[in-house]
């Protein structure tokens, strides 16, 4: 048996085949031992923390299971995928959590562009401050915000009724305005992680080309597309991946604002609901296996149909 | 660049400032608002009153908001050290190390970080509480582990490519052994990433929810965003948008500072840490 192994070097990688029984000097074994010592309890609580609940997650998905009635507890095989797949509840709470990933990050990719921009090409007094304004949506808790947001669109608490000249209209009693919500609070929270990443690739693209392009006498807007895009594609490629499975998991936003209602479930908030709030642990856990299913479908596609290079867009060459 | 294009990006700096502060700012006047005034649909307060602090610090809210204050300082606080102390050593394997399976950990992290959390919550909740674990801190740092690990060892290895390791070259050559040199060296010039990656991990904890609701169910162990969907107001028929802005603020206001006096080193190890990994 051959394994391919990479390993870098000071920024070079060197490929080698390794055949059989690798041959280690004394010195490179005692390297591999401190290494493991050193990184083992990590890997394994980082392993044991989340590979045993998706096993036990996998195991409880096979079996009719309510916690208001353990003695019934019986094995049925696949049936909760069954009853799952062939509910409009799971459609629908597929739908919005879907409509939700990609709202969300396709205007986080703009704004935070835009913000990426701005952080950019301001100098001076002004850096500092637009660098720590940005991190307050960074810190501020999902849950704080979507009281926020909750609150400035409230029927009895907002101002933004006014504002937008919507009257009495309960913007959280109707799927589309309370999804709507959910996005923007979504969208003000995490556009300051997306433009972060985003100012790191513009600080890779290299100044003599755009320079060089201006020269030629390209537009800005040339010089955007054809010079600055181009070069940051691993990034905005990572932080557009990044996102989207972190988008994909959400459920604070929904769970203050809506908790489901009104048609806004999403597949978190259905399996938190069909667990905790029902107690249903053959179909929650079901519900949690097909979520994980789906972020695996994302970081798939992804990695092979839009060439995701995590270790290239790492700076691992 | 030109004034005209200057003044442009001035103009835009200044409405990311406007952005990032205005639903906080709302939050903030809400949390001062009388309790007829909340629904006086003003962004501003018109009076102002302390009514909702006071109520959560010493009147009836007091009860669930100063226990759940404590378990989320004390579960964060647990839950940080432990992952950057893990992480650390991880990361000094992964920057300074030839082992095989260097990659291995690194992948690890990366997929944990990237996991539906409310995927560990149905089979936790029923563990915990076989075990006896639902409802205590420790039943709350070991999943926080899974949400502070992985950015802690990306965050740190990332911080620690940049140390000049020959510094502990020359000492192991001064005589030192391995582990002297990593302690009398290295961990000076990794103290700076290390604390940072402290705070990151610390955000990160300090923002669960998912877990605080499902695996906690009293002042045993819920932590604030958990205790603040379950406030109640003064009586079951008053909202409790008052205390629950106060409150809000109140967890805010530790974050936020951190974020402000530590702005320059969050945004290079997020950024190290996503980036060059």
């Amino acid at each position: 048996m051959s394994t391919t192994e990479t390993r870098s070097t000071g920024g070079v990688s060197v490929t080698k085949q390794v055949s059989g029984k690798p041959r280690m000097t004394d010195k490179t074994r005692a390297e591999a031992r401190l290494g493991w010592y050193l990184a083992g309890p990590a890997f394994v609580i980082l392993v044991a923390v989340t590979g045993y609940p998706i096993l036990q997650a996998l195991y409880e998905s096979l079996f009719s299971f309510r916690l208001t009635a353990p003695a019934d507890r019986e094995f049925i095989g696949l049936k909760n995928y069954g009853v799952i797949l062939s509910d409009s509840l799971w459609w629908k709470a597929l739908g919005n959590t879907a409509m939700i990933t990609v709202v969300t990050v396709a205007v986080e990719l703009v704004i935070g562009f835009a913000l990426a921009m701005v952080m950019h090409k301001v100098l001076g007094w002004l850096r500092p401050i637009v660098r720590t304004a940005i991190l307050i949506p960074y810190a501020v808790i999902t849950v704080v915000s979507a009281y926020a947001w909750q609150y400035a669109f409230g029927l009895t608490t907002g101002f933004m009724n006014t504002v937008l000249g919507l009257g009495d209209y309960d913007v959280f009693a109707h799927k589309w305005s309370a999804l709507a919500v959910i996005c923007l609070s979504e969208i003000w929270k995490t556009t300051p992680f997306i433009s972060l990443l985003l100012l790191a690739g513009l600080a890779q693209v290299p100044s003599d080309m755009t320079e060089a392009a201006k020269v030629d006498g390209a537009t800005a807007w040339e010089r955007l597309w054809k010079v600055t895009l181009p070069n940051m594609k691993a990034s905005i490629m990572v932080a557009l991946l990044f996102r989207a499975l972190d988008a994909f998991r959400i459920f604070d936003n929904v769970y203050i604002m809506t908790n489901g209602a009104a048609g806004t479930e999403t597949v978190s908030s259905l399996a938190y609901n069909q667990t905790i709030s029902r107690l249903e642990i053959g179909l929650g856990s079901a519900v949690s296996v097909l979520l994980f299913v789906c972020v695996l479908a994302i970081c798939f596609v992804a990695i092979k149909v839009f060439k995701v290079d995590l270790a290239r867009a790492r700076g691992e060459g | 660049m030109s004034t005209k294009e200057k003044t442009g990006w001035y103009v835009g700096a200044l409405l990311i400032v406007l952005y990032a502060i205005v639903p906080v700012l709302y939050i903030v006047s809400m949390s001062f608002k009388s309790e007829t005034a909340l629904s006086d649909k003003q962004f501003f307060p018109s009076d102002w009153t302390w009514t909702n602090y006071s109520g959560i610090f010493a009147g009836n809210g007091s009860d669930l908001f100063l226990p759940a204050l404590r378990n989320s300082i004390i579960t964060c606080l647990v839950a940080t050290l432990i992952a950057v102390v893990l992480a650390m050593f991880a990361a000094y394997a992964i920057a300074r190390l030839n082992f095989p399976g260097k990659r291995i950990v690194l992948t690890s992290a990366l997929a944990v970080a990237v996991f539906p959390v409310i995927t560990m919550v149905t089979p936790l909740f029923n563990l915990w509480r076989q075990i006896g674990l639902y409802d205590t801190i420790p039943g709350l740092v070991i999943p926080y582990l899974a949400l502070t690990l992985p950015i802690s060892i990306w965050t740190m290895s990332a911080f620690f490519r940049g140390i000049p390791w020959d510094m502990e070259q020359a000492a192991q050559v001064d005589g030192a052994t391995n582990w002297q040199a990593f302690r009398k060296v290295i961990v000076p010039l990794a103290a700076p990433g290390v604390f940072t990656t402290a705070i990151i991990a610390f955000f990160i904890a300090w923002n669960d929810f998912v877990f605080g609701i499902s695996l906690t169910s009293t002042k045993a162990a819920q932590p604030v965003p958990a205790a603040l969907s379950s406030f109640t107001g003064s009586s079951y028929f008053v909202q409790p948008t008052g205390a629950i802005s106060a409150a809000a603020v109140i967890v805010t206001i530790p974050v936020v500072i951190l974020a402000l006096v530590f702005q320059r080193r969050i945004v290079a190890g997020l950024t190290n840490g996503a980036v060059k990994g």
